[in-house]
């Protein structure tokens, strides 16, 4: 897959296929979700795709009432809040995703370290202007 | 390879600042904004100055492209201040953009190119309904990453917070109690967006509910108060309303100028001898979530540069965006030790204004507001007039200011800005 570049772009048509990929250094090995096209631990610029198995755990999480537009269109707001979160994914590195299935109204009762398994789901882009944020996109989440 | 230590090709010192009044202004836009912070500055200069003497502006502003539809806000401000043809910068680095627009400064001045610069910074942030500016801020964070997974400012923080609390035991009252102590500073400010110490609020509601007929709240005290969600309802959990800064107005700038001439302007310059700038990860980088690693190196940097120690220091602003924010920069200053020392520190008083290290004493962002290009540059306004006694009602009288400090923080982490100032 080494024709692939490490763009945004190709991580996103990755979530259209229902994939979780990641770079991985060719040098050092380290691991990089969101992938990087550059390993910044040896500098080398040499790196490959791989799949992660979606597993993960909950390590920082929000619940927002007022979110930002992509997210009022998703229907959600303050009667309807949704969970943000920070997830850490079995092989290692760290990302931000929205999480399905906690109890939202009752954040008291969301636990740091819950087990997640990464879903993908579809919203609308996020862009100032209207024309491009109508654009639908595939989003990683992740679900309890 | 070594490094050599960091330091200024000459001395710098401030011998001006002002500020615009804080707050929600419908009336002016950025320009006028940063001419009243241009004025009360030069009101400010003991002596006077000659404003032609000026060879550079740098003005931080951080998304009038969004609020205004406007850039250039460097040329603008010159010309509305009167004075092009000097060269001028915009300069935005989300909430840090006035911070860095005055270190920005101070390396032209300590460089030997000039000799006097106006640094500061603007922001007309009122314009917009909520949500969009929400958008708005919320560029300041990883579009791709974070913004996309549904994140806003006071959630990122508020996943700080959640982490903190985890690894910690940090309470939400410990959060809590950090915005009451703000507010009772920012009650004696007269130029802040909320002068109003929380207790003041909610007094006004009960007010207004009698008023009106409704039923009055009997709260025993301002916690209590706080813990209503009719009255202080949940922004992104554990956030609430009075855990984060308003939506302001604001201005504020600086004349900095090279210290072998700054007794022709006053004979109380502040010194700047020490500044630090580091960058960050998107958060979920990072390889801790309770506190700054940018600010922790910016502030390494300054104290090196200064060659003192965080305990050296009798006050500091630092950037309370959220209350959690507070929490984390005053252990990243090496003032507290991260975790409960640091948690607890408002609500035991250490951090009040006649406490051991007042932090804050101009209400902080919490209170005075944060508009977000100008927020660096109010800071350094407000240790400028409080090492110069000139502080009134909100005056620190317990110790003698000799060295502060200013901490900003530009988005959550991803820029950190360290300044420290000296009084001889």
């Amino acid at each position: 897959m080494k024709e692939i570049p490490f763009t945004i772009a190709s991580f996103e048509n990755f979530l259209k296929e229902k994939k979780l990929m990641a770079s991985r250094c060719n040098k050092c090995s380290a691991l990089w979700l969101p992938p990087r096209p550059i390993c910044i631990k040896c500098r080398s610029d040499e790196l490959k795709w791989v799949e992660l198995n979606g597993k993960g755990k909950l390590v920082a999480f929000t619940v927002i009432g007022v979110g930002p537009i992509p997210m009022i269109d998703a229907g959600y707001n303050r009667d309807n809040p949704y969970c943000a979160g920070i997830v850490e994914v079995e092989e290692g590195p760290r990302i931000s995703a929205q999480i399905l299935g906690v109890d939202v109204v009752h954040p008291e009762n969301i636990k740091i370290g819950t087990p997640l398994t990464a879903d993908f789901v579809e919203r609308g882009s996020w862009h100032f202007v209207e024309e491009l944020a109508k654009e639908r996109k595939m989003y990683l989440v992740f679900r309890v | 390879m070594t490094r050599r230590k960091r330091r200024f090709g000459r001395g710098v010192a401030i011998v001006g600042a002002g500020m615009s009044p804080f707050g929600i202004r419908p009336d002016v836009t950025n320009r006028e904004l940063f001419t009243e912070a241009f004025l009360d500055m030069g009101n400010s200069v003991d002596r006077g100055f000659d404003p032609k003497e000026i060879e550079a502006l740098y003005v931080g502003n951080c998304g009038a492209e969004m609020w205004e539809s406007q850039s250039v806000m460097g040329a603008l401000c010159a010309d509305v201040t009167g004075l092009t043809p000097r060269p001028a910068l915009k300069i935005e680095d989300a909430c840090a953009s006035s911070s860095v627009a005055v270190r920005e400064g101070i390396i032209g001045i300590a460089s030997g190119i000039y000799d006097m610069v106006l640094a500061g910074g603007t922001e007309k942030m009122s314009v917009l309904p909520t949500n969009w500016t929400t958008m708005a801020l919320a560029c300041g964070s990883d579009t791709t990453y974070e913004s996309s997974a549904g994140f806003t400012f006071p959630g990122l923080y508020a996943s700080m917070a959640t982490a903190h609390m985890e690894k910690y035991g940090t309470t939400h009252d410990d959060l809590l109690r950090v915005a009451i102590k703000n507010h009772s500073n920012g009650a004696l400010n007269p130029k802040a967006h909320f002068p109003k110490t929380i207790k003041d609020v909610m007094n006004m509601r009960i007010a207004k509910a009698k008023e009106k007929g409704k039923s009055v709240p009997s709260w025993a005290d301002e916690m209590e108060f706080l813990h209503d969600p009719r009255y202080n309802p949940v922004i992104a959990w554990p956030n609430t309303l009075f855990d984060c800064c308003p939506v302001t107005d604001g201005a504020a700038c600086i004349l900095l100028v090279a210290e072998e001439i700054s007794k022709n302007f006053t004979d109380t310059p502040i010194y700047i001898i020490g500044s630090g700038q580091a960058s960050g990860h998107n958060l979920h980088d990072r390889e801790t979530l309770t506190s700054i690693p940018a600010a922790k190196i910016a502030a390494q940097q300054a104290y090196e540069m200064a060659d003192i120690s965080p305990q050296d220091i009798k006050i500091a602003e630092v950037h309370d965006c959220f209350t959690i924010a507070e929490v984390m920069a005053i252990a990243d200053l090496g003032f507290f030790k991260e975790g409960k020392e640091a948690a607890t520190a408002a609500g035991e008083g250490k951090t009040a204004r006649d406490g051991v290290k007042p932090i804050n004493v101009s209400g902080g962002l919490k209170c005075k507001g944060h508009p977000v290009g100008a927020t660096g540059a109010a800071q350094t306004v407000e240790i400028f007039q409080q090492m110069r006694g000139e502080a009134g009602a909100r005056q620190v009288t317990n110790m003698d200011i000799n060295l502060a400090l200013n901490h900003n923080i530009g988005a959550h982490g991803t820029t950190a800005v360290v300044q420290i100032y000296e009084r001889r």
